[in-house]
């Protein structure tokens, strides 16, 4: 039923080390090819995994493209200072897109809501346009979303940044296509086939430094919608139930976006081994423990990413 | 518990699904997923929502695999969805391909990548023409294992003897088309039967579950140490700042395509042809770690090469063992899958990009279409065009010399892309002929 034993010898990557040659590839290929990336950093855990990539890829020389940053305004003040910080100590550039400076000037409106998630696209567009940019890096992981799962690894975004998932460029073997018109972009997800658990044991691995609030941390936090909101400036109880549900609770992120719609865990993980054997256990996914914005409808990221969100 | 969770003998194997429409694939992967625990709460909350507000009896697990609007709404899969799950000891990449004919360069894009297709067949039918077209592509694009799953056996009353008769054109059709390994597998994907679990219902089935066979299949992350050592030069890295120590240094970045590279090794320039020996080989660990040089790099591993004579090495050049080594040419005879929504015609002008090089190619001649009944390239049908999906043969002629070599020999350099020089379309998968 098998193949005869060859009398060679073989030898086989282990499941971290082949993703992270398949992303050091990736890296490199858009860096070879496209002429102005430009890599989307956060201060989240998959962003700094991939600037830990992009480090890795061209050592001993310098990562030779700038990060940018869109800034909902209703970010974790401490992962913003992680982020700067990062920033200097690899010296990169480091661009920022306001979305505050959007809604100062009324480009944008505030939504009902409170949420800001979804008004991120638009300066993310007009900042690819202005850096010229034709790469963009994203932390984007197949196994998050299921509108992510259909995405290729080199993603075409029209002129005006919209993905179009019924016509997608077929993908085949390593060889990656980022040619595209003037006006045109690629996204790219060097992290598309890690999974979350496979990210949280590469960070353990590679002793990869991220914000405090991934690990459990007291926190002031409330019910909304089955998700423990942080109390603060951009969440505030609104209900008599809501505040009724007040507490505070032992909690870690797992993931660090809107502060006004990304909700806490309640954990006891304290080191990233914790949390690696939190994650193993789990029953519930990444977005589904944590991001509102991806409750809308059955349909919200497919929606969002068809008018050039990530 | 570092040790414990790191798990650093896990390996990854890569997976295609194939197979008509409406043969259950997305409820195939739906149940492998559910039954290896790989659904989470949440997902299936959304799923048994969902089945329950279309008036579906039971959960139907194909809503896990279908993610797009479209898909939902016309309960078809449009394009390829990559699923990962995982098991005690091996991590799972399945790329869910679509069945639709219109689709199959989907297939293509899943395949070119894939250890193993999972190619489905609905009990009832047999064997039919999309189960051939998928098979073919299976065959042309050599991924190393078939596993057939014979779907809805419940529905043909747990019958040994169809599954028999099935299995046994399969493997007709697999020994005529060169599929090198095929198993097949009685499952019901919808109650579950030999997917994860093996099941009461085939006493006379005495194989392992489509799980427990994906779990043995040998991994294309694994390295052939025979093959002769190959890698496309992606970047040329040259600090020229920073750290003292690093400040003339200059290195190839690349990934091993095929083989082992140690210092001390014989290489080629290739297409240029000069002759040099590997002088260090790194990685950002071992450079961090102050080691003078890695002792051996093996495919897929990404690395830096430095090479002992100061010669001009370029993204697009090719380091090849030079006991070894292919030899550029300008005529290449290869086999086509067409993915363009255009029909190819002979003097089209196109981009080719094999491994890190682009060259313009003019398409010479159409030899003909591929009979998917046998692939044998001798009995060719006529064609004056290739149009969307067909597989055909072909002679290119390229504006510069390429080291291509047989796809049957080394799958990374006998591939290559056609692309539109206009808009920039992948227009076809490339596959060199030869042996």
């Amino acid at each position: 039923m098998f193949p005869a034993t060859r009398a060679t010898a073989t030898t086989s990557l282990s499941l971290l080390d082949a993703l992270e040659s398949e992303a050091i590839h990736v890296i490199r290929e858009v860096v070879a090819e496209l002429e102005r990336p430009v890599l989307l950093f956060s201060g989240g855990k998959d962003s700094i995994v991939m600037l830990h990539l992009a480090v890795k890829a061209f050592a001993p020389a310098p990562v030779p493209f700038p990060l940018l940053h869109v800034d909902t305004g209703h970010n974790f003040p401490e992962v913003l200072a992680f982020r700067d910080r990062t920033a200097d100590r690899l010296r990169l550039r480091l661009e920022v897109a306001k979305v505050q400076d959007y809604i100062d000037d009324g480009r944008l409106r505030e939504r009902a809501d409170g949420t800001r998630n979804p008004l991120q696209t638009r300066p993310l567009l007009d900042a690819i346009e202005a850096g010229k940019y034709t790469a963009v890096f994203g932390g984007g992981r197949r196994d998050e979303e299921k509108a992510r799962a259909k995405e290729r690894i080199f993603s075409l975004r029209d002129e005006f940044g919209q993905w179009d998932p019924r016509n997608q460029r077929p993908e085949l073997w390593n060889l990656y296509n980022g040619r595209h018109r003037p006006g045109e972009h690629v996204r790219v997800f060097p992290l598309s086939n890690w999974t979350e658990l496979d990210v949280w044991r590469y960070i353990a691995r590679e002793n990869i430094e991220l914000p405090s609030l991934y690990y459990t941390h007291e926190r002031d936090v409330f019910d909304r919608d089955g998700m423990l909101l942080a109390v603060g400036p951009y969440a505030q109880p609104r209900t008599a139930a809501e505040r009724a549900s007040v507490r505070s609770e032992k909690v870690r992120y797992r993931t660090v976006g809107d502060m006004s719609c990304t909700g806490a865990v309640e954990s006891i993980a304290l080191t990233v081994d914790d949390v690696v054997a939190e994650i193993a256990a789990t029953r519930i996914t990444e977005r589904g423990a944590t991001r509102a914005d991806d409750r809308m409808s059955e349909a919200a990221m497919e929606d969002r990413k068809k008018e050039g969100y990530f | 518990m570092a040790t414990a969770t790191l798990d650093t003998t896990t390996t990854l194997l890569r997976i295609a699904t194939a197979g008509s429409v409406d043969d259950g694939k997305s409820t195939l992967v739906g149940r492998l997923l559910f039954d290896s625990k790989s659904v989470l709460s949440d997902q299936l909350d959304a799923v048994e929502r969902v089945s329950r507000d279309r008036g579906h009896e039971g959960t139907d697990l194909a809503l896990l695999t279908d993610g797009l609007r479209a898909e939902r709404e016309q309960g078809i899969t449009i394009d390829v969805a990559y699923r990962y799950f995982a098991t005690a000891n091996r991590s799972f990449v399945l790329a869910d391909c679509p069945g639709h004919v219109q689709y199959t360069r989907n297939t293509v894009t899943g395949a070119s990548t894939a250890d193993v297709v999972v190619l489905l067949v609905d009990a009832r039918k047999g064997l039919l023409e999309q189960t051939r077209r998928h098979l073919a592509v299976a065959a042309l694009l050599r991924v190393p294992h078939v596993v057939v799953a014979v779907n809805k056996v419940d529905l043909v009353d747990w019958s040994q003897d169809r599954f028999d008769s099935i299995a046994a054109d399969l493997r007709t059709a697999a020994t005529t088309l060169g599929v090198a390994h095929v198993h097949a597998v009685p499952v019901s994907a919808l109650l579950g039967d030999n997917v994860v679990d093996r099941s009461d219902n085939t006493p006379w089935y005495g194989g392992p579950s489509l799980l427990e066979l994906l779990e043995q299949l040998p991994s294309s992350d694994t390295s052939d140490d025979a093959a002769p050592f190959r890698l496309a030069v992606q970047h040329v890295v040259r600090p020229q700042s920073g750290e003292d120590r690093f400040r003339d240094y200059r290195g190839y970045a690349g990934q091993v395509a095929a083989g082992v590279v140690r210092p001390g090794d014989e290489v080629v320039v290739l297409p240029g042809g000069r002759r040099t020996t590997v002088a260090g080989i790194d990685t950002a660990d071992s450079l961090a770690a102050g080691l003078d040089t890695l002792p051996e790099a093996f495919a897929p591993q990404s690395v830096t090469i430095r090479l002992a004579d100061d010669i001009d090495v370029a993204r697009g050049d090719l380091l090849a063992a030079a006991a070894d080594a292919p030899v550029p040419t300008q005529d290449v005879v290869a086999t086509l899958a067409w993915l363009g929504d255009r029909p190819l015609h002979p003097r089209t002008t196109v981009l080719l990009k094999h491994g890190t090089r682009t060259v313009k190619a003019q398409v010479r001649e159409i030899a003909g279409r591929l009979d998917l009944d046998t692939l044998d390239a001798a009995e060719l049908l006529a064609a004056e065009s290739l149009t969307l999906n067909d597989l055909g043969r072909v002679t290119l002629r390229l504006a510069a010399p390429v080291p291509v070599e047989p796809y049957a020999r080394a799958r990374r350099t006998g591939a290559f892309l056609l692309i539109d020089p206009d808009d920039g379309a992948t227009l076809a998968a490339g596959m060199v002929d030869g042996a």
